[in-house]
């Protein structure tokens, strides 16, 4: 493999809470302008590794560096070239698309355009709408909009495709892998694999808080067939969910 | 596998004040758009002013009650009604005065009998009521002077005469007195139960969460929301004040100065009750439980701290506990720098046991406060 930078340098990364251990020595790198995915079953301690990398969460050992600054002493230097978009945040009640971005762009001392990051993630049409007026699909692009404020060099999503439709899924994809061509790292959780195959340059598979497998989707993939594994059932072409788009379409629902 | 690239030392300069303004930019749009706040705030106060604005003002009047069979044509009646300050009911029949008497609906009933005698030519038989001792002494002293005047019409006083006036003085309308209360009470309410919702539904929703993953310090999200919440207050105070003002004559002595100070005892009001807010956001475990503990903060102060009635009128062992809570005295001042013409350092005594409050309370919001 090409010589890359580590964007993002985790060691021996472990944190408990109480008696439960979430992460257990975890250690990874991801590299510049990849998009590196976190799979595994929940609770194994997906969330807890992003939180702590996104300086949100209290390490109990180990070192974390993002872009060469340390998690211990430039929390702050992080948080200005990262963006988050976190499982489920709420966003300020009673203020619209436009607002919850001006409000944004205080926070992390950007001047924006609204609009412009709305057509970003192509939501000019509702810029007056409250965020718990949109649908699923549009909620989870705004959440990345505003991850995009600070122009970050890293964005963290969440399980960003959770509870889509089919089409708003591809839809973020397509958006996800924008952002990468515009040179932003990506890191993403998820639960669906064949997001992960899709999207992902690489990915590290945690159970019960530790790395039990980092590579790129095709190595892992080839590595199990090389153990001689084998589909039970013969591998079509196609498959359901290429004949709900074909059937429903490819154009967004909301 | 070490991270080849150059630790970037370049950390941008970041401006607190720019994120603190923001978010006080964003949560004053909030509030302004959340209708439970502008209820309490301004709806609230607004029609208790109205109800005691259209009740009150007339000040203090008699109820009396002429008997039944009781001459109407007299110099007696004549004059009483002319003091303006009694309502005389010359209808009603002798069982309902009775009752109504009895009840203190009625301060006294009034019988004149014309003397078939001559000297004197009237009688004026009074009865008085146990239910309306006070109003039946005024009754008792106007009567007095009534009758001395109308015994000596003719005569040259052989001690003394009273040649008394009086000086025109302020007129203490009820608007006097209830309106600085309600304003007290607004903002009480605004700075407790908009404090605990706010912060519990922003931990709650993860919207602080998301604020953490930003670079914004966290006394600018304190800051930025105490800036919307007492601009919000401010701006309902002089509502309140101006409506007060222009429709029901509220008292101002010394007119933009006054509604100056009134503003700034606000001020300190608020970010008082503010405090109250926090502990509540962070005692409360569920959105429900806000309300119930919320109110065992107001309601006691809404009641015993002179916001309808004066303390004065309170029974004795309860006079200590009102003149313990805080807003007894942002009332007070508030009443003496509106109806008194009393400058800030007038009521230094009253803001320095609020400040005391102050401290206090956010003593222990610091140790409740939760963030997540």
């Amino acid at each position: 493999m090409e010589q890359k930078n580590a964007i993002i340098s985790v060691k021996n990364l472990v944190k408990n809470y109480n008696d439960f251990k979430a992460v257990q020595g975890l250690s990874f790198d991801v590299y510049e302008n990849e998009i590196f995915g976190l799979l595994g079953p929940n609770g194994a301690g997906k969330t807890t590794t992003l939180e702590i990398i996104e300086t949100l969460r209290e390490k109990t050992s180990g070192e974390v560096l993002v872009n060469g600054f340390s998690i211990d002493n430039d929390a702050n230097a992080i948080k200005q070239i990262i963006g988050v978009q976190l499982q489920a945040a709420g966003y300020y009640p009673n203020l619209n698309l436009v607002e919850l971005l001006e409000l944004f762009a205080g926070l992390y001392g950007s001047d924006i355009d609204p609009m412009e990051m709305l057509g970003k993630v192509n939501l000019q049409d509702k810029a007056k709408a409250k965020y718990k007026a949109l649908s699923g699909g549009q909620k989870q692009r705004f959440s990345i909009a505003t991850t995009l404020i600070n122009s970050p060099k890293i964005i963290f999503l969440d399980e960003p495709t959770t509870g889509l439709d089919p089409q708003a899924r591809r839809n973020l994809w397509d958006l996800i892998i924008d952002i990468r061509n515009q040179g932003t790292t990506v890191v993403i959780t998820t639960h669906y694999m064949d997001e992960a195959e899709q999207l992902c340059d690489r990915v590290a598979f945690v159970e019960r808080g530790q790395i039990i497998a980092l590579d790129t989707p095709d190595k892992l993939i080839d590595n199990l067939i090389a153990s001689g594994f084998e589909r039970k059932k013969e591998v079509k072409k196609a498959n359901l969910e290429d004949v709900f788009i074909s059937l429903t379409g490819q154009e967004w629902r909301e | 596998m070490n991270n080849k690239n150059i630790p970037t030392p370049t950390k941008t300069n970041y401006n607190d004040t720019k994120a603190t303004l923001a978010l006080a930019k964003a949560s004053l749009r909030s509030i302004m758009r959340s209708p439970s706040a502008v209820i309490f705030t301004l709806a609230f106060p607004l029609i208790f002013i109205l109800v005691f604005g259209f009740l009150g003002g007339g000040g203090t009047k008699l109820d009396i009650a002429l008997a039944p069979g009781s001459d109407m044509q007299n110099p007696v009646i004549i004059a009483l009604e002319k003091t303006g300050l009694v309502r005389l009911n010359k209808t009603d029949s002798k069982k309902e005065i009775d009752n109504k008497l009895e009840k203190g609906n009625y301060d006294a009933v009034i019988m004149v009998e014309k003397n078939a005698n001559g000297v004197p030519a009237y009688f004026t038989n009074v009865t008085y009521t146990s239910a309306s001792m006070d109003k039946g002494n005024i009754l008792k002293s106007i009567l007095n002077e009534i009758s001395y005047n109308l015994n000596n019409q003719n005569l040259k006083p052989t001690v003394t005469e009273i040649r008394s006036n009086t000086v025109t003085g302020r007129l203490y309308r009820t608007i006097d007195f209830i309106l600085p209360g309600q304003l007290g009470f607004s903002l009480l309410s605004t700075g407790v139960f908009g404090t605990a919702f706010v912060f519990f539904s922003l931990r709650q929703n993860l919207v602080i969460k998301r604020f953490f993953a930003t670079p914004v310090k966290r006394s600018s999200i304190v800051i930025g929301e105490a800036i919307a919440r007492i601009g919000f207050s401010l701006m309902g105070a002089l509502f309140i004040i101006l409506i007060g003002h222009f429709l029901f004559k509220f008292t101002l002595v010394h007119g933009a100065i006054t509604v100056l100070n009134m503003l700034l005892l606000s001020t300190m009001g608020v970010i008082v009750f503010m405090g109250f807010g926090f502990v509540v956001s962070g005692l409360a475990k569920s959105e429900s439980t806000i309300p119930p503990i919320s109110n065992i903060i107001t309601l006691p102060q809404f009641l015993l701290s002179g916001t309808f009635f004066s303390i004065d009128a309170f029974p004795t062992w309860l006079q200590p506990i009102s003149r313990a809570l805080p807003l007894t005295y942002l009332n007070d001042a508030m009443r003496k720098v509106a109806f008194e013409g009393a400058g800030l350092w007038d009521v230094k005594q009253q803001m320095l046991i609020i400040l005391v409050w102050g401290i206090g309370i956010y003593a222990v919001a610091v140790k409740t406060f939760k963030w997540e």
